[in-house]
């Protein structure tokens, strides 16, 4: 298949992807987004004979516009712009894993430091205060008591760029030391593996533990509702456990998956490749029905 | 093996064979992180900043 690959840095993760596709023979178009335009009639990106394009683009502003563009032009991205969309955005993700009936944990989104203060008191202490557009953990804040709260958001609000004025305001989890990363494919797991640490962050991004983990018919329902909330695609579905049962706190559309494919005896980079030869397949069986 | 210069300290470092453009490379004298601008022959620059809306 022609397939191009998204990107504006090459990770580990992208060179694992790029080495298994052209093992099997794929003609791989690698597209730097820094290097083009993408304009309303055309772009100087070469995309028109690919069967597919995975965005790999680690700025999620460039995931967002390039894929919306690419789209355009009728050549399918993966993941789409509607997932990029929902994921890029804390609370979107979370409107969408409620509103599809999964369970997340408690939001509140306010726009002023004074309301924003009350959706904190409101929740009482520990409660998490995120950015809406981030990630590996940075800018989380734990926030433990008034005083720490009125000096995040007098923070956010002085120093800030425009979306961290945007508070996004979350129960605190006690998860027991650890969290769930799935990757997934439309809702299919691939691998799992349990994030652990002493701190209450266990992003692998962080320094987290990585452990391959077996996911229960809950967790594998879960993943499949919280993938489809999104609108599908190659996902990294974020879980953490609360006693006897799961809730979903994000799910993510660039995923990061070299961890995974150390933690886990699943050769990942070959079942995501052979998730893309189906997409491009679905593709080549639509052109053929037209 | 491949040798580059680093844009940042110039000093030599050991590249791997399957080496990509727009991979990040880190300066083990320096540390400075360091971007694959070319591959055949290798040529590498500081690498831009990480912005908050870079990542997964």
């Amino acid at each position: 298949m022609q397939i191009g690959i998204l990107y504006s840095r090459i990770r580990k993760d992208e060179k694992l992807l790029l080495s298994e596709l052209r093992e099997r023979g794929h003609d791989v178009t690698k597209i730097d987004v820094r290097k083009h335009q993408f304009g309303l009639d055309g772009t100087t990106a070469p995309v028109d004979d690919l069967d597919v394009v995975v965005d790999r683009c680690l700025a999620t502003s460039r995931s967002l516009y390039a894929t919306r563009f690419i789209e355009s032009y009728g050549v399918p991205v993966v993941n789409s712009s509607e997932t990029a969309e929902i994921c890029a955005d804390k609370a979107k993700n979370s409107l969408a894993l409620a509103e599809a009936g999964v369970r997340t944990p408690e939001t509140k989104v306010a726009f002023t430091k004074e309301s924003a203060m009350e959706a904190i008191e409101a929740f009482g202490y520990p409660c998490v205060l995120k950015p809406v557009v981030g990630s590996w953990g940075r800018l989380m804040a734990k926030i433990d008591s008034r005083s720490a709260a009125e000096a995040i958001l007098e923070h956010k609000a002085t120093l800030g760029h425009y979306e961290h004025k945007v508070f996004y305001v979350q129960e605190f989890v006690e998860k027991p030391g650890r969290d769930i990363r799935v990757l997934a494919t439309d809702g299919e797991p691939v691998a799992a593996m349990t994030r652990s640490s002493e701190h209450w962050l266990t992003n692998a991004a962080k320094g987290g533990e990585t452990e391959e983990f077996e996911l229960d018919d809950e967790a594998l329902e879960l993943v499949k509702k919280a993938s489809d909330a999104v609108g599908g695609g190659l996902l990294g579905v974020d879980l953490m456990e609360t006693g006897d049962s799961y809730t979903v706190h994000e799910v993510n559309h660039t995923v990061e998956f070299k961890a995974l494919n150390e933690a886990t005896e699943v050769d990942v980079p070959a079942v995501v490749v052979d998730w893309l030869e189906s997409k491009a397949t679905e593709k080549t069986a639509a052109e053929a029905v037209v | 093996m491949t040798e580059a210069e680093c844009a940042e300290c110039g000093a030599t470092l050991d590249l791997a064979d399957d080496l990509e453009t727009g991979e990040i490379i880190d300066c083990g004298t320096c540390g400075a992180e360091l971007e694959v601008i070319d591959v055949n022959p290798p040529v590498l620059e500081r690498a831009p900043e990480l912005e908050e809306d870079w990542g997964e």
